[in-house]
């Protein structure tokens, strides 16, 4: 139970100690060093320490032609991959002023809700094992293996897909591909049920998460919310709905909100968007459109093998692009997805040249982080964790 | 009224001095430093704007230019479902006035510029490097910053501990230069005419 802020702030930092937890710890889901600041067994302040896992990103991203940099988005946020090539996608298209084709609008839908699932199995799972159950993980990994292996029919990569490119997605999907997501769509209502079974209604599940975290709905704005972290609140916000991008406005599906802001709220809220996903990538498979995946603008996407065996024009095209790449034109572009943790968005600096000049990456979990210190204020020790695992944090996009 | 001649109206009545930029769906203006505050309290507290979030706040570095840096803050109002990007030209040793006491997000972001550009925010209640590692010296995203870094970590058997030394690279730093001189090259100058130009 929390214990309120004032009851604990008066007292004077003789009486406190401060504790060190991680940067190698498996409740900090990564690489995050907290310094605690506790008063007996409550948290009177927390601090977290990030960049353990600071590669530079955005700098790398400067030196790289505009296809070289889609890689690095599959190794921000390593859970949900695509999403973020998605808003790197939408920026260098909304630059170049291209359209993508109907069909790649389809994957690129599809896809994001399957990788909606595999962040939210991750995120559940792990969630339940910091908290002592260890089943949920198991079976959900099961799941997540199948969504995986969806990764590696269509891109040949199991994380790292480099599937959404400018332009389009990278290939087809291969023979039977749909028919097979549409079997893991009937099944895997099953398994989440099951989860829903060991989690929802449990008595130590609810002792651990109700009315932990409480985020109102004027926190959750003035820290820069977003996502389910804003959703959780009761706040009715989801891109896909406000700013539909792709065939969002073709889908039906519904925006599940919570209703007092704490882990609890959130934990329900992921588990409905899963279902909600699941309904997406229905209707995509009904609806997918034939014809080509990626734009017809052979100064921007690779001719095929095949046409490059027959044409010399294809084969100039395609060493041009791989050695020079594309030019962009001069301008400034915001591409934004809801991806699983929130809003993730790229700002992209063209100077016409077939390099980014600035590559702004905005990670949803910075800013949720930030707001651990506010949220475990007045919690015990081991709520640190519940709340750390309620953020749904990964490195590599916090520290970038 | 529509947001966008509300703000207008704002800027002009108060004589605040600004251009407007045109930036995808942003409703975006450049505006000066010393005006920052007032304009972000406006947006904020408006009755009919609301812009209530923050969702990014970044720099970029132009070293070209007079005031070198660029600082942009994102804000959105999820009433209107509109975006306001604000742009303000810092020079290399202005502080700028933190928005932490308006947008309690800002904070990070604060130290994240301060960290990868080093430009420093008045009255910002804590303003630690936060990305780049304990005692790092120089502002990575600074264009003059080389891409290698200047240190490099190893562990040391003999002291067994962990030591920074200078960058040593085992090959030359490659930068291969694809740019196409027709088209794409800021200077559009074909390989050759370089002599020509300087005869001129």
């Amino acid at each position: 139970m929390a214990i309120s802020e004032e009851e604990y702030l008066h007292k004077d930092d003789n009486e406190l100690t401060t504790i060190n937890f991680g940067p190698q710890h498996p409740a900090a889901h990564g690489v995050l060093r907290l310094i605690l600041q506790m008063d007996g067994e409550v948290i009177n302040k927390a601090d977290p320490h990030i960049g353990l896992l600071h590669r530079g990103t955005e700098k790398l991203i400067e030196h790289k032609t505009y296809a070289q940099a889609v890689p690095y988005f599959d190794r921000l946020d390593y859970v949900s991959p695509m999403c973020q090539e998605h808003a790197y996608a939408l920026a260098v298209e909304k630059l170049l002023k291209i359209e993508v084709p109907r069909r790649a609008k389809f994957i690129r839908v599809l896809f994001s809700e399957l990788t909606r699932i595999l962040n939210h199995t991750l995120n559940i799972g792990t969630q339940a094992v910091d908290l002592g159950a260890t089943t949920p993980l198991l079976w959900l990994f099961e799941e997540r293996e199948k969504i995986m292996e969806f990764y590696e029919r269509v891109s040949g990569s199991r994380m790292h897909s480099n599937y959404f490119r400018p332009g389009g997605v990278a290939s087809d999907l291969p023979d039977g591909l749909l028919d097979d997501i549409g079997v893991f769509v009937q099944k895997f209502p099953q398994c989440l049920a099951d989860v829903e079974t060991l989690l929802t209604n449990n008595r130590i599940w609810k002792q651990r998460l109700v009315e932990i975290g409480v985020v109102s709905q004027k926190q959750a704005m003035d820290w820069g919310f977003s996502g389910p972290m804003l959703r959780g609140s009761g706040i009715e916000w989801d891109l896909r709905k406000s700013n539909p991008y792709e065939v969002y406005d073709e889908m039906e599906f519904d925006i599940p909100i919570g209703v007092s802001g704490d882990c609890y709220d959130r934990y329900l809220i992921r588990i409905e968007e899963m279902y909600q996903s699941l309904k997406i990538i229905k209707q995509c498979i009904e609806k997918i459109p034939t014809g080509p995946v990626k734009s017809l603008d052979a100064k921007i996407t690779p001719p095929s093998r095949t046409q490059m065996k027959e044409s010399m024009e294809a084969m100039i095209h395609h060493f041009k692009l791989y050695t020079e790449g594309y030019n962009v034109p001069a301008g400034e572009a915001y591409g934004f997805v809801e991806a699983p943790k929130g809003e993730f968005g790229v700002y992209l600096y063209a100077d016409g040249t077939n390099k980014p000049y600035r590559c702004r990456i905005k990670a949803p979990g910075f800013a949720h982080l930030q707001g651990l210190d506010f949220m475990a204020r007045g919690h015990l020790m081991a709520d640190v964790v519940t709340i750390i695992s309620s953020l749904d944090i990964v490195f590599g996009e916090i520290d970038r | 009224m529509q947001p966008i001649e509300i703000i207008d109206n704002f800027l002009k009545t108060k004589k605040l001095e600004f251009s407007k930029l045109s930036i995808g769906n942003f409703i975006g203006y450049k505006i000066l430093p010393e005006n920052l505050i007032n304009v972000l309290e406006f947006l904020k507290h408006h009755k009919e704007l609301r812009f209530t979030v923050l969702t990014d706040l970044f720099a970029a570095d132009f070293p070209e230019r007079d005031k070198r840096f660029e600082v942009v803050y994102s804000l959105l109002s999820l009433k209107l479902n509109k975006r306001v990007l604000l742009k303000i030209d810092v020079a290399e040793d202005d502080p700028v006035h933190s928005i932490t006491s308006i947008y309690s997000a800002a904070c990070w972001y604060e130290r994240e510029i301060f960290d990868m550009f080093g430009i420093e925010f008045k009255d910002a209640p804590d303003l630690r490097r936060i990305l780049t590692d304990y005692g790092f010296k120089g502002h990575p995203l600074r264009k003059d910053f080389p891409l290698t870094g200047h240190v490099q970590v190893r562990y040391d058997e003999t002291l067994e501990k962990v030591i920074y030394e200078p960058v040593l690279l085992e090959q030359e730093f490659r930068n291969f230069d694809f740019t196409s001189p027709w088209h794409g090259s800021r200077e559009n100058i074909l390989p050759g005419d370089e002599k020509a130009t300087k005869q001129e």
